[in-house]
């Protein structure tokens, strides 16, 4: 150990009295400035910092949202029917294999007057949000076992990750077998196609915690469930939600491939069996109004649910930079 | 071998020191064997007393305040705090991006116990100790850099820890936002009481602050000089006194690098 120059501590100055150390080399600073004034100036100073430093964030007007975010995909798809209905008047195929746009109208509205529409909509609707939240209640548990202990991550970790390629539709048969053709059957190819999306976005999301935020929680004695619950889950929270939207996303697609494969008259009339009996039937405008009605389900669920409470999320973590 | 917190009921005047590192040594794995970081650290923090640490880059400053704090163990020696779990302040803010600058610091309050109700009242109090009155519901990215530091700060003290532990924690911020917050801590330093062990390896803040300089020496970091600084408060960073004594303890500082490179 080298040599320490000086070892004795001063006593310290006790609350409120001048500083009381021996004078050191030198004078004191020449001309130090009365306490009193010199508080008002340090807090003239320090609003005029921060008053320089802060960021100001505006709210966009909504003439400017309508334009950027609501024009865009209005026109993509006005130009795919556009499009659509030039194939058509063109001749390009047989009117049975492609049907006008007018004629898909026709059958949704031929659906709506017989009252069938919303039926149909709400029960594969409810189907996929039911097995949803089923998911996330297996998933978000599995996930937190899976991203905090070794061995269940050594034993399960890899596994999990390849399920999530595996396309839900190679659930139906197993689980129509074991099950029967009823509303379990679905909610199991549900369940298998969502879990694991579920339990993978909160394992990244963990993962990705900076070291430094578990670090910071442990000096403030955060550690154990207190650090799950204080620090781990709303630090992973982000990558959760990452997980909850493609946990939806394989919901509707799992249920659809089972409601599609899966047709008995004892289920319920959803959209799946829908494009089923479009196919028997060589109905082309049912097949495109199913088609679309699917897309249109699974992207409107998207768009408001999961997408304005990702922007929230991010948004308030400052982790969103508006262009 | 042991890092000991003795607990919160012997925060009582007859603790000698605040923190007592004793023969402390730290090494991590390297690619050629254990490299060794910290030799033999001897260093006692009294009770209400503020010691800077100083110290060229990689010289283990961080390595031996993440000892103190218990975020890491000593490959030998043993490190002993008095007064409950220290307070450590990070070069970078660490403030939680998901909590307003207001449930930051609550949430410190409420981990170290202090009821629901009592909660808001502090968190505020703190934040106006560090003149941010205003600052209770904005988000972390709302503020500029040096409020964030100021947060961090009331943050830490809102641990209510007898030892307050800062790892470089105005490095990054402007001569004007620095002295500022050198002003705020001497000031809640002496109104407190509380013992600081603070990082820094700008010289001249250390001298302005400190009651204590220790400059450790690199590779590895040992204790390699100390020097008591009397000079009286209020100080200024541009004090002929503090440049004065700036100036020698760069020298020797110079001195310590220039030896690695005949190394
Ligand atoms: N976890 C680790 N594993 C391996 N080596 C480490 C680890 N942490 C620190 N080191 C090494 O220990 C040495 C000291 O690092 P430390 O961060 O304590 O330096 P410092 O004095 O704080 O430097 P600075 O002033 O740049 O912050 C460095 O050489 C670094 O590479
Ligand atoms: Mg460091």
């Amino acid at each position: 150990m080298a040599a320490t120059e000086t070892t004795t501590a001063k006593t310290p100055p006790g609350p409120g009295t001048p500083g009381s150390g021996t004078p050191g080399p030198g004078a004191p600073g020449p001309g130090a400035p009365g306490p009193g004034k010199n508080a008002d100036d340090l807090a003239g100073l320090e609003a005029g910092l921060d008053a320089l430093e802060t960021v100001r964030e505006q709210r966009v007007p909504v003439r400017e949202v309508l334009l950027r975010k609501v024009l865009p995909p209005v026109t993509a798809v006005a130009l795919v029917l556009v499009v659509w209905q030039l194939l058509v008047s063109g001749g390009v195929t047989d009117s049975y294999k492609l049907p006008p746009p007018s004629a898909v109208w026709d059958s949704l509205t031929a659906m709506w007057l017989q009252g069938t529409l919303l039926d149909v909509l709400w029960t594969s609707v409810s189907r996929a949000l039911l097995g949803f939240l089923m998911a996330l209640a297996i998933g978000t548990p599995l996930g937190l076992l899976v991203a905090r202990v070794r061995v269940v991550r050594a034993a399960i970790g890899p596994i999990l990750s390849g399920l999530q390629s595996l396309p839900s539709v190679a659930w139906v048969p197993p689980a129509v077998l074991w099950l029967g053709l009823n509303d379990s059957m679905m909610f199991a190819v549900i369940l298998l196609g969502a879990v694991p999306s579920i339990a993978n976005g909160l394992v990244a999301g963990v993962d990705q915690v900076p070291p430094l935020f578990l670090r910071a929680g442990r000096t403030m004695g955060a550690t154990g469930l207190r650090g799950a619950r204080h620090i781990v889950m709303p630090a992973a929270l982000p990558g959760y939600l990452a997980g909850l939207k493609q946990g939806w996303a394989f919901s509707w697609r799992s249920l659809m491939a089972a409601e599609i494969i899966a047709s008995s008259p004892d289920l319920g009339l959803g959209l799946g069996q829908l494009l089923e009996n479009g196919r028997n039937n060589i109905d082309m405008p049912g097949i495109f109004l199913a088609i679309i009605l699917i897309l249109v389900v699974g992207v409107a669920i998207d768009l408001l649910v999961f997408s304005p409470l990702e922007r929230w999320v991010l948004r308030s973590r400052g982790l969103l930079v508006r262009s | 071998m042991a890092t000991a917190y003795a607990e919160a009921g012997d925060r009582t005047a007859a603790a000698t020191h605040a923190a007592r590192l004793t023969h402390v040594s730290k090494s991590f794995a390297g690619p050629a064997g254990p490299q060794l970081v910290l030799d033999d650290i001897s260093l006692d923090v009294a009770p209400g007393e503020f010691v800077t640490l100083l110290g060229a880059s990689g010289c283990g400053k961080s390595t031996l305040l993440n000892l103190v704090a218990g975020l890491d163990r000593p490959t030998a020696g043993s490190i002993e705090t008095t007064g409950g779990r220290p307070a450590l302040m990070f070069q970078e803010h660490a403030l939680f991006p998901w909590l307003t600058a207001g449930k930051n610091i609550e949430l410190a309050l409420r981990l170290r116990g202090v009821a629901k109700a009592g909660r808001r009242a502090e968190a505020e109090r703190l934040l106006g100790l560090v003149r941010l009155g205003g600052a209770y519901g904005k988000r972390v990215h709302e503020l500029s850099g040096g409020m964030r530091q100021r947060v961090a700060l009331a943050r830490a003290l809102a641990q209510d820890s007898r030892l307050l532990l800062m790892d470089e924690p105005f490095a990054a911020l402007d001569a004007i936002t620095r002295d500022v917050l050198h002003d705020e801590l001497t000031r809640i330093w002496r109104e407190a009481g509380v013992s600081v062990l603070f990082v820094t390896h700008n010289v001249r803040e250390a001298v302005r602050l400190a009651q204590r300089v220790v400059l450790l020496s690199s590779r590895p970091g040992r204790v390699a000089r100390e020097w008591t600084v009397g000079i009286e408060h209020p100080r200024r960073i541009e004090d002929a006194a503090v440049a004065e004594l700036s100036v020698e303890i760069t020298e020797e500082l110079r001195g310590e690098i220039r030896r690695h490179g005949r190394d």
